[in-house]
């Protein structure tokens, strides 16, 4: 009978989400959020993704993990089961974190891909009308993207993977499994056809935090940049053309400094980098708030997870809390030799060792006060919930000039004196000086591959880029670049080859035998 | 030489008792009585005989008599005592009663008069070792604590395992209510005359679709039809105190280790003082149970009244909870005996005082060599409670709070009200006979409230941050919430029954429907500062108002039992459910069940056996479901809307978010599959009887939380009908009356279950995936300690192996290289023991002598294991000296490994927690008639908890789900009670 019909009051069935421009718009955010946030309720509570703790599956933290502390930018100290493994580099296929790490990615395919199919042109025309529709439109276009964003992800660090796109129902099928070249393939083809989309708003006219053309081409630089590794095939005429349509969108270095508080370097990492003149060049964030945008992961972990128990510490952080857990390697820190004057590098020497005996102790090791929940004016912004306000920056311009210096440098089409003009303005802002006056401190004559390898870390180290690199570089597993602890041994060691890729987590091989397991695991 | 022997049998109302075998001891003579309860025996040999007086449900009675030639000697007008754990009582069954004898299930009663004696709370307490296979497990002392009830084990993996109550044939929701920790704390004990059990399938499956973990049926007290009136006043007074305590460091011995083993700075920290905070934050706290009731009867209509009176204090300081209750039944019986019609009405009032469990850990740990308080002007601002403070004043981040001023600064306090109301009319049709209607209209009403006031002079709530409280304003430190739940559930079910009697068959058929909605809402609110105006968070909002859930339940059952010449019993029930909680396609689902008896006692080669007085085997097979699982609407697409610190910036804005959540249309109840053989017997005239079911079940389309393959779904793990898991079990439950005289009397009762639980599927398997991760412990972020894996029993422990030296201390941070690797990671964890007891036994002994009387309950527990949760997490040196500007004590385990930091995965914290506890030990004196002839006055002393003996270090290996953390500890409790009635 009718009585057996029951529906929720408070949760909403589809039919009475998308009903205005609205409701498309929260889910959009939802589709943002899938990077910041790890539930429903902030800074926990209602998590999107089960089988982890919900704090540690934000994708941000597990994204940065992966990247960073399995390389010598960051090591950890805490003893929970498997988190040491992303250094030793001993990880399994049943490693909770790569498994949460998965599972966030496939997680914010699907509700890409849920929103894509409600955003059918049949359905909009029916449920929206006039401008609502092209709003709407625009809205599909970015959700298209971050679906590519996240498969790009999975290609990166699992390489091949499940497949799965707003045609497939939802359910408990079993998705196909795409291999590393078609997920290139695909990736390549939705960034390509959003680059020139009308749907897709074009460079710098979306309002803040929201992607556009931009973007996507800044994408395409970065996967082209690696698709010698991706796919075996250069392409590096490809990755310099796209950093190039990025620099000319009219993105800028200048971010003055914060008198006393803050060089122009450091104001990108802090908790006002939302507004101008961070904007200039921020391309894409993904925005937090100490109050709207709480969780366990994302900035809050960066700031707190490698803060120690000291109040001077805290303070400079804006924070009243550490959780006394990341630090960095010796290698990262000898990169600057000189950190008066190279402002990119802060670190945090007191009470702390630079060598690291033991990975479980905090002190051993130098503490990276680069993200700083501190505004403008010197304002600590943790509140009392210690949440972070930083928007982490996914796409700069300094990285897409750094793209572009390595695409030419590798012999991709391009400028060479530009090439090296790039690399010099980032390091003359990374050194408080005058980006467009040439500084015989700052600037290098030549142009080098290698070199921009050491730069990159200088100017994007912490930022989720440092495993990627290395492997484009040949220097991730190999035993000719070593680092403390690499390998779980205290000098490092090289180790095996298969672990260039992730292993697909045993528990979605189990409910799903179309999925190949990587080779090593 | 003969002569005859005469007299009669009265049960303990005076009203006579036809059909008693009596015999006449080593003779073949022997009658039985006729409807006057009066028989003759004739041709008995003069001389000194004994008259054995027998009856199915009552205790047998041996008459010593001189029988004189050629006369009639009359025994004196004798009573037979009900001995309901014999087995021909009546038998509460789901709808209707059945006698003991022609049960074909496995079901076992207790009776008020065999409930748990002392200070008992819940109702589900009165039973605690009284039955095989029916395990209950207290969450702790605190008063009205939640219990678990496990009938048989674990027959689910993500859906309920809880039993199903029903009180009064209401099916009532056992979910929980906010403010209540346990909802049948609602119920007063006072007010219930018998618990049953129903154990197998061929019992519950009338219940269908919540029956999987067995059902419970309470049934409370009813006057009775022609009763005088009858006062009960029912007094208990006790004072509880903690058994024992956590062996941590004294001051002194905590001073000399971090001396030796701290730095400089942490040294400077220790304090001067020697605090036992453990001893701060326990007391001797008292109970007050008062009951009072009437029965009698008002124009042929009896009734029953009763109020009760509980005042409870809990043994950490400031928890206490008060429970006022009373009940009304109606149970006149019209038209000639043809419309029987039951009203019960109970309500309750609890008022509670919760206490924060954190801060009996926090006792544990905190530094012994601080103060509770001090006259410091720095600790002004806390109220002059010791805290650990920054240079500025401010609360120490990361620091413990101290145990003492955060318990007396937080006044958690909830009011819940309960009102289960039923009418049911129960009436023969005149045309005819034989067929009866039944209808039952039920109503269950929760409504459950409270707050949470924590004084701006707490330590954890003290608002130092300059953006929100710049002029350090009390008003704007602390804390306030609410909270507030309304429960609603309407019950209408009917049915026909319809009963034959053709020469020795016995023939009955039961056809019914139930409509049974449940509703659940209530309003969310915001935290707010002291003042109870500002908001703790600023800028937070209510993005969702409330919350709101309703179940429908919509079913029809039916039953037959025949009976032939009481020897061949056959029992066959269908139940067909609907629920609201799944899709239109799914949500049907068919119960069949049928259960076999065969009463050996009943044929020809024992009907006159003397020593074999009663033989049944009986076998039932049967199925049920689980269908509580996860939430209402699983089934359906639906979005969640994110609340205000969930929300994501555009442009200056920041945006609500609706997430697509994940769900499965596929949703179904899973199907628990039981078979069950048993076989009730007694000997010696019952002064033996026993009870013994061998059983299997086997859950299929077990709800699981498991993987869906990536990207199939909106999220990585649903509940999906996907595995399997068997239990299987044998009980056995023994009565004895070893000694039965005019003067010494003595009962006792014996049972024991042991059950095994194997999860035997759980969907498509990997090598390389070892299970689902579950069991939270402290220490670390997210860590787990158990796993549910194909092939192993449900929570499995799932550990590192621990090395040891030659000393045979465990060497810290070395495991065993299981995988033979060179390196330990997650592959080396192995899965050793599990939680739940292997074996249950309880044993209970009534002795009386003249009017004096002492019983005691022993309940013991074989097999189970606890995990050391306490000594994992504190008992290293890191944890007391890993931060700076604080200490923590040390648990005294740390002298036993030295451990530097945590080695929380060790299986050096597994612990076999096997267990005897003496349950409840009472001592009673019947004064006897004290106005009038029928009055009497009893007084009773009970110590609870009286004794355990466990080889497990901790507090007490009585824990469910097997991690000992933050527990609660029992109490042992001292009880003097008096009982009047007149």
């Amino acid at each position: 009978t009718k009585d057996l019909d029951r529906t929720p009051k408070f949760e909403q069935t589809p039919d009475k989400v998308y009903v205005d421009l609205a409701g498309y718009r929260s889910v959009l955010a939802k589709l943002y959020a899938g990077f910041a946030v790890t539930g429903q309720q902030g800074p926990a509570g209602a998590g999107d993704i089960g089988g982890i703790d919900e704090g540690f599956s934000d994708y941000l933290r597990q994204y940065w993990s992966a990247q960073e502390l399995s390389t010598d930018e960051a090591i950890i100290a805490w003893p929970d089961a498997g988190v040491r493994d992303w250094h030793n580099m001993n990880w399994t296929s049943s490693n909770p974190f790569i498994r949460g790490l998965y599972y966030r990615i496939y997680y914010e395919i699907a509700i890409c891909n849920e929103f894509i199919r409600e955003s059918a042109d049949d359905k909009l025309s029916t449920r929206l009308s006039g401008g609502d529709v092209a709003s709407a439109r625009r809205f599909r276009a970015e959700a298209r993207f971050l679906r590519a964003v996240s498969y790009m992800h999975a290609l990166d660090l699992f390489g091949g993977g499940p497949f799965v796109t707003e045609s497939d129902p939802v359910g408990s099928f079993r998705p196909p499994y795409a291999s590393r070249q078609q997920l290139f393939d695909y990736v390549e083809s939705e960034l390509l056809a959003l680059s020139t989309d009308a749907d897709f708003a074009d460079a710098r006219t979306n309002e803040y935090a929201r992607v556009d053309k931009a973007a996507a081409w800044a994408m395409l630089s970065r996967l082209y940049l690696n698709a010698q590794v991706y796919t075996g095939t250069a392409r590096y005429n490809d990755a310099a053309t796209y950093a190039k349509r990025v620099i000319d969108a009219g993105y800028s270095l200048a971010t003055p400094a914060a008198t006393a508080v803050s060089s122009s370097y450091g104001r990108l990492f802090m908790a006002d980098n939302n507004v101008a003149p961070l904007t200039n060049e921020i391309v894409w964030p993904i925005a937090f708030d100490v109050n709207n945008t709480q969780s366990f992961g994302g900035t809050t972990f960066l700031v707190n997870g490698s803060t120690g128990s000291q109040a001077g510490w805290q303070a400079r952080v804006g924070m009243s809390t550490g959780w006394q857990g990341i630090r960095t390697t010796r290698n990262l820190f000898q990169l600057f030799p000189d950190t008066a004057a190279d402002r990119r590098g802060r670190f945090w020497t007191q009470g702390q060792t630079l060598e690291i005996d033991d990975q479980g102790v905090f002190t051993q090791g130098f503490g990276v006060t680069k993200y700083r929940n501190v505004n403008s004016a010197g304002i600590a912004q943790g509140g009392a919930q210690n949440q972070s306000s930083i928007d982490f920056p996914m796409i700069r311009l300094a990285e897409v000039m750094l793209n572009y210096s390595e695409a030419v440098a590798r012999g991709g089409t391009g400028d060479r004196a530009l090439a090296l003009s790039y690399i010099n303005q980032i390091r003359r802002r990374g050194f408080g000086l005058p980006i467009g006056t040439p500084s015989s401190a700052a600037d290098v004559a030549t142009l080098s591959a290698d070199f921009i390898l050491d730069e990159r870390a200088r100017e994007l180290h912490w930022e989720g880029f440092r495993r990627t690199d290395l492997i484009r570089y040949g220097r991730f597993v190999e035993g000719t670049y070593l680092w403390p602890w690499k390998g779980g041994t205290r000098n490092g060691r090289g180790v095996e080859s298969f672990r260039v890729l992730y292993p697909i987590p045993a528990s979605d091989l189990a409910v799903n035998p179309n999925l190949r397991q990587n080779t090593g695991y | 030489q003969t002569g005859s022997i005469s007299g009669r049998l009265l049960d303990d109302k005076n009203q006579p008792l036809p059909g008693v075998t009596v015999l006449v001891e080593g003779t073949q003579l022997g009658t039985s009585t006729n409807s006057e309860g009066s028989f003759l025996i004739q041709n008995v040999p003069a001389g000194a005989q004994t008259v054995v007086a027998s009856f199915v449900g009552y205790t047998s009675k041996r008459l010593p008599v001189t029988v004189t030639a050629g006369q009639t000697v009359t025994i004196a007008n004798t009573v037979l005592a009900e001995n309901t754990t014999l087995l021909s009582e009546a038998v509460v069954v789901g709808y209707g009663v059945q006698r003991r004898q022609d049960v074909t299930g496995s079901i076992s009663t207790v009776q008020s008069k065999d409930f748990v004696q002392g200070q008992v709370t819940n109702p589900e307490q009165l039973v605690q070792g009284k039955i095989a296979g029916v395990n209950v497990t207290t969450g702790g002392g605190a008063p009205g604590a939640g219990t678990t009830v496990r009938i048989r084990g674990n027959s689910s993996l993500n859906a309920s395992n809880d039993p199903l109550f029903v009180i009064d044939g209401v099916p009532v929701d056992k979910g929980g209510i906010s403010g209540a920790s346990n909802p049948l704390t609602l119920i007063n004990p006072n007010d219930i005359e018998s618990v049953t059990v129903l154990k197998d399938a061929s019992a519950t499956a009338i219940y269908g679709s919540r029956a999987s973990a067995g059902v419970i049926l309470i049934t409370t007290k009813r006057g009775v039809q022609g009763e005088n009136l009858t006062v009960n006043l029912n007094s208990q007074t006790s004072v509880s105190r903690r058994a024992n305590k956590y062996e941590v460091l004294g001051a002194d011995e905590f001073r000399e280790r971090i001396r030796a083993n701290g730095n400089a700075g942490q040294i400077a920290t220790l304090g001067a003082a020697n605090t036992d905070w453990q001893g701060e934050i326990f007391r001797s706290a008292a109970t007050f149970d008062n009951n009072v009731s009437l029965n009698g009867n008002v124009k042929n209509v009896p009734f029953r009244i009763s109020y009760g009176n509980l005042n409870q204090q809990g043994i950490v300081i400031t928890n206490k909870l008060q429970r006022h209750t009373g009940s009304i039944s109606l149970t006149p019986v019209l038209l000639d005996g043809n419309l029987r019609i039951d009203v019960n009405a109970k309500g309750s009032r609890v008022d509670n005082r919760f206490i924060d469990n954190g801060q009996i850990g926090a006792a544990v740990l905190f530094d012994p060599t601080q103060p509770v308080r001090s006259p410091e002007a720095q600790f002004n601002p806390f109220g002059g409670y010791f805290q650990f403070l920054q240079a500025n004043g401010n609360p120490r981040g990361l620091a413990p709070g101290n145990p003492v001023a955060a318990l007396n600064n937080t006044n958690n306090v909830s009011v819940v009200d309960r009102f289960i109301g039923n009418v049911q009319l129960d009436y023969k049709l005149p045309f005819v006979p034989g067929l009866r209607a039944n209808i039952n209209l039920a109503t269950d009403l929760s409504r459950g409230e409270g707050s949470t006031t924590i004084n701006p002079q707490d330590f954890g709530n003290f608002n130092a941050d300059p953006v929100t409280n710049p002029n350090r304003d009390p008003n704007l430190s602390g804390r306030y919430t609410q909270f507030q739940q309304d429960k609603d559930m309407r019950l209408l079910e009917t049915y026909v029954a319809y009963a034959k009697d053709f020469s020795g068959t016995k023939f009955d058929i039961l056809a019914g429907y139930s409509y049974q909605d449940f509703q659940d809402q209530g309003p969310n609110f915001l935290p707010l500062r002291f003042d109870r105006t500002t908001q703790v968070n600023p800028t937070e909002r209510l993005t969702v108002p409330g919350f709101y859930s309703q179940l429908t339940l919509l079913s029809y059952f039916a039953r037959t039992t025949l009976n032939v010449k009481d020897r061949y019993l056959l029992t066959a029930t269908l139940r067909n459910d609907n629920t609201s909680r799944f899709a239109e396609e799914t949500r049907s689902g068919y119960f069949p069940a049928v259960g076999l008896g065969w009463r050996l006692k009943g044929e020809n080669f024992l009907a006159n056996n003397a020593t074999i007085s009663e033989l049944k085997l009986r076998a039932g097979w049967g199925q049920t479901g689980q269908q509580d699982v996860g939430g209402l609407y699983d089934f359906l697409p639906r979005y969640v809307i994110g609340n205000s610190a969930a929300q994501y910036q555009f442009g200056q804005n920041f945006i609500t978010t609706a997430r697509p959540s994940g769900y499965n249309r596929e949703l179904q109840w899973e199907t628990t599959t039981t078979l069950n053989a048993g076989l009730d017997w007694g000997i010696l005239d019952n002064r033996i009887s026993g009870t013994l079911d061998v059983y299997d079940r086997r859950t299929t389309d077990l709800l699981a939380n498991v993987n869906v393959p990536a990207g199939a779904n909106l999220t990585n793990q649903l509940n999906a009908n996907i595995g399997s898991l068997r239990n299987r079990g044998i009980e056995l439950g023994i009565n004895a009356a070893p000694i039965q005289s005019e003067a010494f009397n003595w009962d006792v009762n014996f049972n024991v279950a042991y059950n095994t639980n194997e999860i035997t599927d759980l969907g498509p398997q990997d090598a390389n995936f070892q299970g689902f991760n579950v069991g939270g412990i402290p220490g670390g972020t997210g860590s787990n300690i158990q796993i549910q894996s194909v092939g192993f029993p449900i929570n499995s422990f799932f550990v590192l192996q621990q090395v040891y030296n030659a000393d045979g201390r465990p060497v810290e941070g070395l495991y065993v290289d299981r995988d033979g690797n060179g390196i330990i990671n997650e592959r080396d964890y192995y899965r050793y023991k599990q939680p739940n007891a292997l074996t249950n036994l309880g044993f209970t002994s009534n002795m009386a002598y003249r009017d004096f009387s002492l019983s005691f309950v022993l309940r013991a527990s074989l097999g189970n294991y606890v995990f050391n949760a306490t000594a994992a997490n504190l008992a290293n040196y890191a944890n007391a000296t890993g931060s700076t500007g604080f200490l923590t004590n040390l648990p005294t385990d740390v002298r036993n490994t030295g451990f530097r930091t945590q080695q929380i995965f060790s299986d050096y914290y597994m612990e076999n927690g096997s267990f005897l506890r003496g349950e409840n030990i009472t001592l009673g004196y019947n004064v006897g008639k004290v106005f009038r002839e029928g009055s009497n006055l009893r007084l009773t002393a009970a110590v609870q908890n009286a004794f355990l003996v466990t080889k497990y270090s901790g507090l007490d290996p009585e824990i469910f789900g097997g991690i000992d953390n933050n527990f609660y500890p029992r109490a042992r409790t001292f009880t003097f009670g008096i009982n009047a009635s007149f």
